[in-house]
């Protein structure tokens, strides 16, 4: 359930978003959202509570996808990176050493938007961050 | 990570608009925003820790699966804390009744958190909160304010209210793989209370595999086992609870690796 508060997080953000641009007359297509393995959210719900969500509203008939985002853990005694997984209780596998850093699998980011505007406006070049 | 405001590439869009032509109507624009998806729930996290800085206060966030025995835990080690510190709750479970005129008798004031049907608590419920504990004390005569988080081991570990803490309660009738089942909130706490200790000999239950697990996932957590029925274990929670506010106020870094 707690997709329906992510979404709110979510759609206030979009809002600030589209309040910040001189031209409010953009028209979302595309949500990309990157999403941890290592967070709470279940992508199709978070998906299937968005879609509810923009119902009526400036950002109907927007799609959000989702790029999940790898769980890995760094073993601290060699340093290699591993997959966590509950059955070795997270711990690496290498060594047997608990989870001390972890890699990636924390992501809850609105990567990008893909808009189309009626106005006139340059196309943003600045560099995607880069999934690990 | 470095999240960055949207503003910025809408300056930059801004400034490119006088000498790039129209895109073509069916050409997608893009703006790479890397924001934190949270970053509303963030924002107002970051704003009731500010809130506590002036009243200079510690909280913590208290949170664990239903009936793991948070009520139960303030309500035996409240009146035993109450000598030295002054203290409020913030009650977010309403579906227990808490016994209120209990912690109330010893001067701990319980303000209800509105949370509608929600399995969590989040940033703005307990600003909500916050503005009625205000009617009802001065919190800058507060020392330590307690968030009782509504039963859950999955989502208020990912909801920041502003805490300086986040304490974890996990009972041992709820079985020692519970901390590998539900990671995030073990990972996230920086204390772990094993509570309900006494029914152990009751239990095939593995005390030292609870153990093990929470430091599997999280080698930093202060790990303190307890019995709020018995009081077994409370003395040693006590001692976390107040070399957490001595820290606080006097942030030397020798004193807070001790
Ligand atoms: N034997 C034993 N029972 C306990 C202990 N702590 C709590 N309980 C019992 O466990 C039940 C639930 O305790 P609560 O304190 O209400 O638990 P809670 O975490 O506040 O529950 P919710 O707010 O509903 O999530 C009650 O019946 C308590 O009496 C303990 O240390 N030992
Ligand atoms: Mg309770
Ligand atoms: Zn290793």
């Amino acid at each position: 359930m707690h997709e329906v508060d992510m979404t709110k997080c979510l759609l206030i953000s979009l809002n600030e978003w589209r309040d910040r641009r001189d031209n409010t007359s953009a028209m979302v297509e595309t949500v990309h959202l990157d999403v941890g393995r290592f967070t709470c959210v279940e992508p199709d719900q978070l998906v299937t509570t968005y879609n509810a969500a923009v119902q009526g509203s400036w950002l109907d008939g927007s799609r959000l996808t989702i790029t999940e985002i790898p769980f890995i853990g760094r073993c601290l005694s060699c340093n290699g990176t591993y997959d966590p997984v509950p059955e070795n209780a997270y711990r690496s596998p290498c060594c047997d050493h608990p989870l001390e850093e972890i890699v990636s699998g924390r992501e809850l980011r609105i990567r990008s938007i893909d808009y189309r505007s009626d106005s006139a406006a340059a196309l943003e070049s600045s560099p995607i961050q880069r999934q690990r | 990570m470095t999240p960055q405001l949207p503003l910025s590439h809408l300056q930059s869009s801004a400034s490119a608009e006088t000498d790039t032509p129209l895109p073509a109507m069916h050409m997608p624009l893009e703006d790479n925003l890397s924001l934190n998806l949270l970053a509303a729930n963030t924002h107002q996290a970051d704003h009731n820790n500010e809130q506590f800085q002036r009243w200079d206060l510690i909280c913590f966030n208290l949170m664990s699966s239903p009936g793991a025995g948070k009520t139960l835990l303030l309500e035996r080690s409240l009146p035993s804390l109450a000598r030295e510190l002054n203290m409020a709750v913030l009650e977010g479970d309403m579906t227990t009744q808490l016994d209120a005129d209990r912690l109330e008798a010893v001067g701990i004031p319980v303000v209800p958190i509105t949370t509608g049907r929600a399995c969590h608590l989040d940033a703005a419920m307990v600003s909500g909160g916050l503005n009625l504990l205000q009617q009802r004390l001065d919190p800058a005569a507060l020392d330590l304010l307690l968030v009782e988080n509504v039963g859950n081991l999955v989502c208020p570990a990912e909801f920041d209210v502003g805490e300086h803490h986040k304490v974890a309660l996990l009972s041992v009738t709820e079985g020692d793989d519970k901390p590998l089942k539900y990671p995030l909130m073990f990972r996230n706490a920086d204390v772990v209370l094993i509570t309900k200790i006494d029914l152990l000999p009751h239990l095939p239950v593995d005390l030292d595999a609870i153990r093990r697990n929470i430091l599997s996932i999280n080698p930093d957590a202060t790990v303190i086992e307890v019995s709020a029925l018995t009081g077994e274990g409370l003395e040693a929670w006590h001692r976390w609870v107040r070399h957490a506010l001595v820290q606080r106020k006097s942030p030397i870094p020798a004193l807070a690796t001790a």
